[in-house]
This record gives C-alpha cells, sequence and structure tokens, in this order.
C-alpha cells in the first residue's frame, strides 16, 4: 500500500544541497529524498488536519468551560 | 505550532445523528462478538483519533509491518499493533465482508465492516512487541490469554461510554481546541500512571521551563496489581498542581488507553498518540514503560534514533535526586557530587511508607500530595 510518487526535478542552490545531504546523513536518513520529503512533510504538517464545524467547536468549548480548563 | 495529527488528518469514527440511528438499527440484525474492555478502550481510541491515522482494526499486511518494521504498510511509524482477537467458534458463520456488531457486557458499542480473518502467532507477537516470551510479563501473559484469530476492519462507534471518571477524560479534537484557545504553541506531554513525586515535578518543570504549556497525562485503564488507582492519581496531581504550580501552564486530564508495559516500543506509541492530542514535545522517562528488568534502562531513549520522521520531539530528561551538597533536585548532568551527597526518589520506597500509612520525606513528596494520598482507604490495584 506504498503512496503513489511523481518524479520532478527541481534546482536548488549547491550550498543548500550540501547542506541537505550533511543534515539528512546526521538526522539518520538514508538518503536525501528521504529526507526532503520529511523536511517538507514537517514544513506543510503543522496545525490543522481536524475536521470540524464552527458548531462543533463551540460544543467543545462549552464543555472544557464546564470542565473548568477554560474561562 | 500545533503539529498536525499521525497521518495528517485526526481520525473520527463517532457515528452521530441520522447515521449513528441507522448503524444502532443495522446493528440489532448483525452477528456480534463480545469484546473485552480493554478492546473496548482500542475502540475508543480508534473512534476519537486518539489512535490516527488508524480508522478501525489492523488488517494482516500492517499487522506484520508494525509486528517487524514498526511501521505501517505505507510506511508511517507504529510500533504496537492494535489488532481484535476472536474465538474461532464465535465468528463461525462470519465471513469477510460482512459487517458484525461490538459488544461489551451485551451492550452495543460499534459496528465494524470484517475485511480480513487471519490468524497470528501469539508467541511471535511477544517476542518482537515486548522483546520476550516469558509469562510473566503482565504484557506478554495478557497477549497468551487472547484468542486464536483476528479480524481487521474499520470501525464505527455507535455506542455511549460511561466512566466513573469520565469528566477528566479529555480526547484529541478537545486538547487540540483548548490548547488553541489558551494560545500555546508548544506543549510537553507528559505520561504517568503514578503518583506525583519530587523527581517527576522536577522532570516536568524543566521542560516546562521552555515550552508553553504542559499536559499532564495520566493513564486511565488496565494497570497491573500495585499500581496506584486512576482516582487517587488524579487526586494527587490535583494537589501538587494547586500547591506547586502557576496558574495557566498546565492541563491535567486523563487518557483512557491501555498500559502494554512494552518498553521501548510503547515510548514511541506513547509519543505518537501525544502528538493526536497535539503535544509537539514529549518527556520519555528512564525506562520508559518498562516492567521488571525486561529492558535496558535506556532502551526506550534510543529506539528515537529509528524515527527521524516521528512529528513529536522527545525530551530525554535524565532521572532526577535530591543532592545534599547542591540543596536541592537535580540530575546527574548537572550535579558534579558523588554518591554520597544523592538521596535517590524511590517509587517503590514511597509506595512502601504510604502502604504504612506513613507521610515520605519532603524531599521525596509534596506533603500536601502525600497527605491526599493517605486519605483514600485504599489507593493501590488489586
Amino acid at each position: 500500500m506504498s503512496e503513489e510518487k511523481v518524479k520532478i526535478e527541481i534546482t536548488l542552490p549547491k550550498k543548500l544541497y550540501e547542506k541537505l545531504v550533511e543534515e539528512g546523513r546526521e538526522a539518520g536518513f538514508d538518503d536525501i529524498n528521504s529526507f526532503i520529503i520529511y523536511v517538507l512533510e514537517q514544513l506543510i504538517e503543522t496545525s490543522g488536519g481536524e475536521e470540524i464545524s464552527e458548531e462543533e467547536e463551540e460544543k467543545i468549548k462549552e464543555r472544557l468551560r464546564a470542565l473548568g480548563y477554560i474561562d | 505550532m500545533i503539529p498536525k495529527p499521525h497521518g495528517g488528518r485526526l481520525v473520527n469514527r463517532v457515528a452521530k445523528g441520522k447515521r449513528r440511528e441507522a448503524l444502532l438499527e443495522e446493528a440489532g440484525e448483525l452477528p456480534s462478538i463480545e469484546i473485552s474492555y480493554e478492546r473496548l478502550i482500542d475502540l475508543l481510541d480508534i473512534a476519537y483519533g486518539a489512535f490516527s491515522p488508524l480508522e478501525g482494526f489492523l488488517l494482516q499486511e500492517d499487522y506484520l509491518h508494525v509486528l517487524y518494521d514498526m511501521r505501517l504498510s505505507n510506511d508511517l511509524p507504529w510500533t504496537i499493533p492494535v489488532v481484535l482477537d476472536a474465538d474461532p467458534d464465535e465468528i463461525a458463520d462470519v465471513k469477510e465482508g460482512d459487517d458484525i456488531a461490538l459488544k461489551h457486557n451485551d451492550e452495543t458499542y460499534a459496528v465494524m465492516r470484517v475485511e480480513e480473518i487471519y490468524g497470528w502467532d501469539k508467541k511471535e507477537y511477544a517476542r518482537q512487541v515486548y522483546k520476550t516470551t516469558d509469562p510473566e510479563h503482565p504484557g506478554v501473559a495478557k497477549t497468551y490469554r487472547r484468542k486464536e484469530l483476528l479480524i481487521g476492519g474499520e470501525i464505527d462507534f455507535i455506542g455511549e461510554f460511561r466512566h466513573p471518571l469520565e469528566n477528566r477524560i479529555l480526547w484529541p479534537i478537545e486538547t487540540r481546541v483548548l490548547f488553541r484557545e489558551k494560545k500555546w504553541r508548544t506543549i510537553v506531554a507528559f505520561q504517568t500512571r503514578n503518583v506525583p513525586h519530587r523527581g517527576h515535578e522536577y522532570v516536568q518543570k524543566a521542560a516546562l521551563t521552555f515550552t508553553d504549556g504542559l499536559l499532564i497525562h495520566p493513564l486511565i485503564g488496565w494497570k497491573k496489581p500495585g499500581d496506584y488507582r486512576d482516582e487517587v492519581i488524579f487526586a494527587a496531581y490535583e494537589a501538587l498542581v494547586k500547591y506547586y504550580y502557576p496558574k495557566n501552564v498546565v492541563v491535567l486530564a486523563g487518557l483512557l488507553m491501555n498500559m502494554n508495559y512494552a518498553g521501548p516500543r510503547e515510548a514511541i506509541h506513547h509519543a505518537i498518540v501525544r502528538k493526536n492530542f497535539g503535544a509537539t514535545h514529549f518527556i520519555v522517562g528512564r525506562d520508559h514503560a518498562g516492567v521488571g528488568d525486561y529492558y535496558g534502562p535506556y532502551e526506550a531513549w534510543e529506539i528515537f534514533d529509528e524515527f527521524p520522521d516521528l512529528g513529536i520531539t522527545p525530551l530525554f530528561i535524565r532521572e532526577a535526586f535530591y543532592c545534599r551538597k547542591c540543596g536541592g533536585m537535580v540530575n546527574e548532568k548537572i550535579c558534579p557530587h558523588g554518591e554520597e551527597y544523592r538521596v535517590k526518589i524511590s517509587g517503590t520506597k514511597i509506595r512502601k511508607m504510604i502502604r504504612e500509612g506513613k507521610i515520605p520525606p519532603e524531599y521525596m513528596m509534596r506533603p500536601e500530595v502525600a497527605k491526599v494520598i493517605l486519605s483514600f482507604n485504599d489507593p493501590f490495584v488489586h
């Protein structure tokens, strides 16, 4: 069930590329490709990923208020 | 910034409104199996997103990947197989593709689409997950008691779960909303199944020094005899937070989840689950989730080297002790003095004193905390 991948060509400054190779190796990645995917995922994967309506969020806040977690 | 859930999306398999009504009606007509209380807890963790990205109990391909590679088949880190076991007799008439109802104490909690029925080798499971096949290990013993077949497939939760501590349990979507309300960008989570002593307090405060908030996250669920009861842990922490933490930097909330005592693998599992609750950092203790001497003291730290793509930052804070020369709580990294000055904070010693009705010395445990624990007739699980 491996995720489908696409092959693209991008141009990076040489120094940035060398830095990525070095950082990737230090972080324990076997290849530069996996490290770049990881870095990009980290960049995108901050905040979000929750599918709730405003009404549902308000209900949650009500419960949190009732339990003393928020004023 | 609050991290995205593991796999990118917070799973919600709790059926609501008309869909729930329809599934409830359907469940009445379906074949059913009785699940244990522990599997019910797994079911809740899946349904409410604590186990995101899991949408149900593992299929064989994912099961084998988790068992041998500590990753799902899509390469996402996952270290503890979440599997549903069944007796061949009770599913004799169930085939792949059927829907079944999952019941506990004869009450229907979920509808499950049976995508796969497969066998498992419990000894191999124990060897891989617990690194031992010794039946004395509490997790191994539980594994050996499980049924002979596994059923994989997505679930829809349709039940009404009641728990004596339900007002202390928060689910991932709730902590995420809460952290946003508090405007916390960095949150460190602390896993516990114990009452707090001064060593725990030191570790939590060390982590809190450079994060916006602390999530104290005691496990509510199966524990082994001799562990503190859930309500005792909560009361003890409430006392500690009230008297020794600044306002608005701590959230104390229960996590309904089973304890496996799987040491290093479980440390990774605990970190992933806390990421789903919105934590950015996770404190990994010495011999985290260990039991007896099955795991090396720092194995639960070393395993994180294999998961640079976890998406939550582990914090390895060394065990604290009281140094008579320093005059306070320190750890070996910041204290230059010899063993003769160091007083170790032993949970076993504290437990013994509590059993004898004694208040431990203040360097071990805050007196307010000790008094609360002693106010319970029987603070321990039997």
